[in-house]
């Protein structure tokens, strides 16, 4: 790691470099988080990126009505603050406009005429003075349209309303549901059988392993209709639904275990034979072996398949969209996710937060169990340190 | 919702239980049916051969019997459908294979998927290596290699949101609140339906894909070039290499299987690219790839299994030479060391 | 108590024939040694001894009974392998215990026994550490107590010492040589390369080559009576060297052999005369090598040589220590 290759004077350019392509890399994950934590009408109307610095807002607020004028000095003057009643209720206003179209047409502290003689002064802190040469006869008041500059504002408002209204917390449960088994079954199944693949005396051992690493090509979509045409005719047969969470289970453990056993088993013919076979003259039977001395030893293969095993099936959507309901106790935060992008595709508040309520577990599961993850995607692809 | 977590937690512990229950029963079934522990020496030895002779099957059973139903069965039965009509009654021989070669939106996935083969692998290895050499050196590599390989945890339709907010448009003139089309803005551009370009947004979706896997290349290659010994790079700076020599005539030779499995890795992937092109464009804007004509042919409109299966029999064919490279790319570094 | 006798025993892997009929009987509380270079099948003899592998043909015995299928765990024996496969993830205890917990013992005798082993092989201080804290030498006494915990009829040692440093080597020796006192009745069946630990610990050697054996017998047996050119140069250190031409054929031999302490030094010229090229002075003794007509020849002298390099010197070996070999490489008679 030290100074491999010598390439000075560029120490500090290296560590640019790196900062950007880090930042390059973090950016759009970034972008969701923070978007998540603001305010759903900033969303909209302003870039995430801005949203640390105080922010530009157009706002409109409404002037008071006749029944507040006052007379003073021969003339008639309503005094008021635009931040009564506006969208944001405090701020710097830096211009203002009667026009919709030009909510930036004046300054802060400069006086407007008006129509009909009357004029318009707001100052930076959204008081105006209007005043007029003759009495005010409309009740409502006109409106002015103002630039405002926000302070930044976050809210969890956003993940209150994805949790607890939009579905995401019952959601969240049942992808718990389907990934927590679907990852430990596959792994119990696997290593077993990984372990007699290694190690055990059986026929057609070759053969049984180049069939199982063979099954690694299979493209999953293609087994989804010979499946769902299968659970069907399996529900029927039997009377049960055929959209169920042990469906989904056995559908997971299946795709997973040809890596899986690829895998484990590479890892687990890797331990000394000596080891085995000591045990074997100890007097232990394969089942005992497996559990008293490869099980204990294989635990970071375990790991690292575990954690692949439960991002992936985490992660999955095609899967849960084709063996598992769509109705509320069955679909899971994927799903979730991709129906909201259908029908709530404009609304990025609920977009963001949801999609970080899906990435969140993932997240803490590669960051808390990295090392494993790295190890099992090197035994994966080239040799496992 | 408590309900539903207590529901929750009953189903999971009967899934998981039955498992266990599974392998803990049958081999304790075995070991009472043929008891070897009994000291009568003829007996117990005759029992152990038979114990040694049904253990494996019960340890292989259970993964032999999913694997077989969930990829051997379905491969087997998208063979023969390739062969039939849309129902799947009449066999019609290669007429399938016929039509995918003269349909308009295969050739179209084809090139498409060509596309993605040519970019995507190049692009993530070659990410990943300058990325892999550039934090070799730094005190912080680690956690930046970490960054860079985040992406690989979040989810297809996670990634989706996260870049349909970056490539997010709106109309000319109003502020921008897509990234993307911000800059192109402050340079004085005017802002684009990113995903909406034909051709062209089959890149935008690309970068979606490079941004994944690129931390996949970083950690593998990182890994290849940290094994690397030490003393032939200071013999080569003895020998007065400089550093770009020295990457690439003494660094890149000794990694080379490792680049290339990464390069092929990536590109079986980019073979099975499906979550991506649905989840952004769902085929529209002519995005369509290979595994998502499939996807259309079998579930949407298009309800032509013999069709779909075809498609899907091009894919593995595509896929097949590919994997069994790597795989023994794979398991020759293993042996090696 | 237990004998093992093997009889026109093969082993072959698919068309490589490992061993070819080897017949070999071994006294009930014998310190065997199985010699030879590496790829001999001394560890594939002791694999089928043990079980681990099947033998091709032939019949193997342990106690009068046939235990050709006799799967390992049955056979009443015990290893001790070269990386003492010790269990990393057990305790010193439950590594010793395992056998015990096996064979269905109540918790409280697996621990008398345990601890009685414990204390025999000074471990008793170190029964709950892991393996990867213990030092070589431990590593190696908790596989020998493995072994014992059992009452195995029969050790085998699978090459035990090879991993340790010199003087590590020497004292685990000395310690094997004590078990066996301590334990007379039980078989040991040793492999090693290593001539040294052959002729030191053995009650008897086997010497193996290219699957055969050569040789069985006592330590100096082989060492006075060599049957072949092999076991000769095999058993020894330094080499035998060994002399072709004219001096053998004085002698009616093919080749003759003279170890480098049969060696004399004569004044007037003899068959073999050569100039001193090197010499290795160790202190107890000096290893003169002599580039001679028939080859390079080494000549022990005990203490220091008063030799010097580029010396000519005339060489005659001692008369009743020439080993004669004939034609086919075999021990000529006398």
């Amino acid at each position: 790691m030290l100074n491999r290759l010598k390439l000075e004077p560029s120490r500090i350019l290296l560590n640019l470099a790196v900062i950007f392509i880090i930042a390059l890399w973090t950016f759009p994950t970034a972008g969701l988080l923070i978007s998540s934590l603001r305010d759903k009408n900033d969303i909209a109307a302003s870039g995430w990126w801005t949203a640390l610095s105080s922010a530009d807002r157009k706002q409109v607020g409404r002037m008071k009505g006749s029944a507040d004028q006052v007379e003073k000095d021969g003339k008639f003057v309503i005094f008021g603050n635009l931040f009564d009643g506006a969208d944001a209720t405090s701020g710097k206003v830096s211009a203002f406009g009667t026009k919709v179209q030009t909510p930036g047409a004046n300054a802060a502290g400069s006086t407007v005429a008006l129509d009909a003689g009357q004029s318009l002064t707001v100052g930076v802190d959204g008081s105006y003075v209007l005043t007029s040469p003759t009495k005010f006869t409309d009740e409502r008041g006109g409106r002015v349209f103002f630039v405002s500059s926000q302070p930044p504002r976050f809210t969890l408002d956003n993940y209150q309303t994805v949790l607890f209204s939009e579905g995401i917390g019952r959601s969240f449960i049942n992808s718990l549901t389907v990934t927590i088994p679907a990852t430990i079954i596959p792994i119990l199944i696997a290593a077993f059988a990984a372990y007699a693949l290694a190690w055990m005396k059986l026929p057609f051992r070759g053969l049984l392993i180049a069939i199982i690493v063979g099954l690694l090509v299979v493209p999953l979509q293609m087994s989804l209709i010979p499946l769902l045409k299968l659970y069907n005719a399996a529900g029927y047969f039997m009377g049960v639904p055929s959209k169920t969470y042990l469906g989904i289970w056995l559908a997971h453990t299946g795709f997973g275990l040809p890596f899986a056993i690829y895998l484990l088993r590479s890892y687990i013919a890797g331990l000394p034979k000596d080891l085995i076979e000591s045990a074997q003259i100890d007097g232990a039977n394969d089942f005992k072996i497996f559990r008293r001395i490869v099980l204990p030893l294989c635990f970071p293969a375990l790991a690292s398949f575990a954690i692949f095993q439960f991002l992936w099936v985490w992660n999955d959507l095609l899967v849960a969209i084709v063996f598992l309901g769509s109705g509320p106790d069955q679909l899971v935060l994927t799903g979730k996710l991709n129906a909201l992008l259908g029908s709530r595709g404009g609304n990025w508040e609920i977009l963001t937060a949801s999609a970080f309520v899906t990435i969140i577990v993932p997240l803490t599961v590669f960051f808390s169990l990295q090392r494993y993850f790295v190890r099992g995607l090197l035994a994966g692809s080239v040799k496992g340190g | 919702m408590a309900e539903q977590i207590i529901y929750a937690f009953f189903t999971v512990i009967i899934g998981v239980g039955g498992c266990f229950g599974y392998f803990y029963g049958s081999n304790w079934l075995l070991d009472r049916i043929f008891p070897a522990n009994a000291n009568n020496d003829s007996s117990a030895v005759r029992n152990l051969k038979m114990q040694s002779t049904i253990r494996p099957w019960l340890f292989l059973g259970p993964a032999l019997l999913l694997l077989s139903v969930y990829l051997l069965f379905p491969v087997i039965e998208t063979f023969w459908l390739s062969f039939h009509d849309r129902a799947g009654d009449k066999f019609v021989g290669l007429a399938n294979y016929v039509w995918a070669f003269n349909d308009d939106q295969f050739r179209l996935s084809i090139f498409n998927n060509i596309l993605w083969l040519a970019v995507v692998p190049a692009l993530c290895t070659l990410m990943g290596l300058v990325i892999a050499v550039l934090t070799d050196r730094l005190w912080w590599g680690n956690l930046a290699k970490s960054l860079i390989f985040m992406p690989l945890a979040i989810s297809f339709v996670g990634a989706s949101v996260i870049w349909k907010f970056v490539y997010d448009y709106r109309g000319e003139g109003q502020d921008q609140i897509g990234i993307i089309n911000a800059i192109v803005t402050y340079f004085g551009g005017s802002p684009q339906v990113w995903i909406a370009l034909p051709f062209w947004n089959n890149f935008f979706l690309m970068a979606i894909l490079v941004w994944i896997q690129t931390g996949f290349a970083t950690v593998i290659l990182a890994a290849a070039l940290r094994g690397i010994p030490e003393d032939t790079l200071e013999a080569a700076t003895i020998d007065g290499a400089g550093p770009f020599k020295i990457f690439f005539r003494i660094m890149v030779p000794q990694i080379y299987g490792t680049i290339l499995v990464v390069w092929t890795t990536i590109t079986v992937l980019v073979l099975k690219i499906f979550d991506i092109v649905l989840t952004m464009t769902n085929s529209q804007w002519d995005t369509s790839v290979l595994a998502n004509l499939m996807f259309d042919w079998m579930f949407r409109g298009g309800g032509d299994f013999g069709r779909g299966a075809a498609i899907a029999i091009v894919i593995m064919v595509a896929v097949l030479p590919i994997m069994i490279w790597n795989i023994r790319q794979a398991n020759k570094e293993q042996s090696g060391h | 108590m237990a004998n093992i006798k093997l009889t026109n025993l093969n082993k072959s892997y698919g068309t490589v024939h490992i061993l070819k009929d080897v017949n070999l009987d071994i006294k009930s509380g014998e310190f065997i040694v199985f010699v030879g270079p590496s790829g001999c099948g001394k560890s594939t003899l002791l694999r089928a001894i043990s079980g681990l592998d099947q033998v091709s043909s032939g019949t193997l015995e342990i106690d009068d009974a046939v235990v050709n299928e006799v799967p390992p765990s049955k056979r009443g024996i015990a290893m001790v392998f070269q990386s003492y496969a010790l269990y990393p993830h057990m305790s010193v205890f439950e590594n010793i215990g395992f056998a015990l917990e096996n064979q269905g013992l109540s918790r409280a005798d697996i621990k008398t026994k345990v601890e009685a082993v414990g204390e025999m092989l000074q471990l008793t201080s170190y029964l709950t550490r892991l393996p990867k804290a213990l030092s070589g030498g431990q590593r190696q006494r908790v596989a020998i107590g493995r072994a014992i915990v059992r009452g195995a009829k029969v050790f085998l040692f699978d090459e035990p010492l090879s991993n340790l440093d010199a003087a590590l080597r020497v004292q685990m020796r000395m310690e094997i040589a004590k078990l066996k006192r301590d334990l007379p009745k039980t078989t040991m069946v040793y492999v090693t390369h290593d001539q040294v630990e052959a002729m030191t610990m053995a009650d008897r050697i086997v010497v193996l080559q290219a699957g055969k054996v050569m040789q069985v017998g006592t330590p100096m047996e082989l060492y006075e009576n060599p049957n072949s050119v092999f076991v000769a140069g095999f058993i020894g250190s330094p080499k035998m060297n060994f002399i072709t031409g004219v001096p053998a054929e004085k002698l009616k031999a093919k080749t003759i052999g003279v170890r480098p302490e049969h060696f004399e030094f004569s004044d007037t010229k003899t068959d073999i005369a050569g100039t001193l090229d090197y010499t290795e002075i160790l202190g107890s003794d000096s290893f003169l090598y002599v580039t001679t007509p028939t080859g390079m020849l080494t000549v022990r002298q005990p203490g220091r040589t008063e030799f010097k390099t580029g010396q000519k010197l005339n060489l005659k070996p001692i008369a009743q220590h020439v080993h004669r070999f004939g034609e086919n490489e075999m021990r000529l008679a006398n």
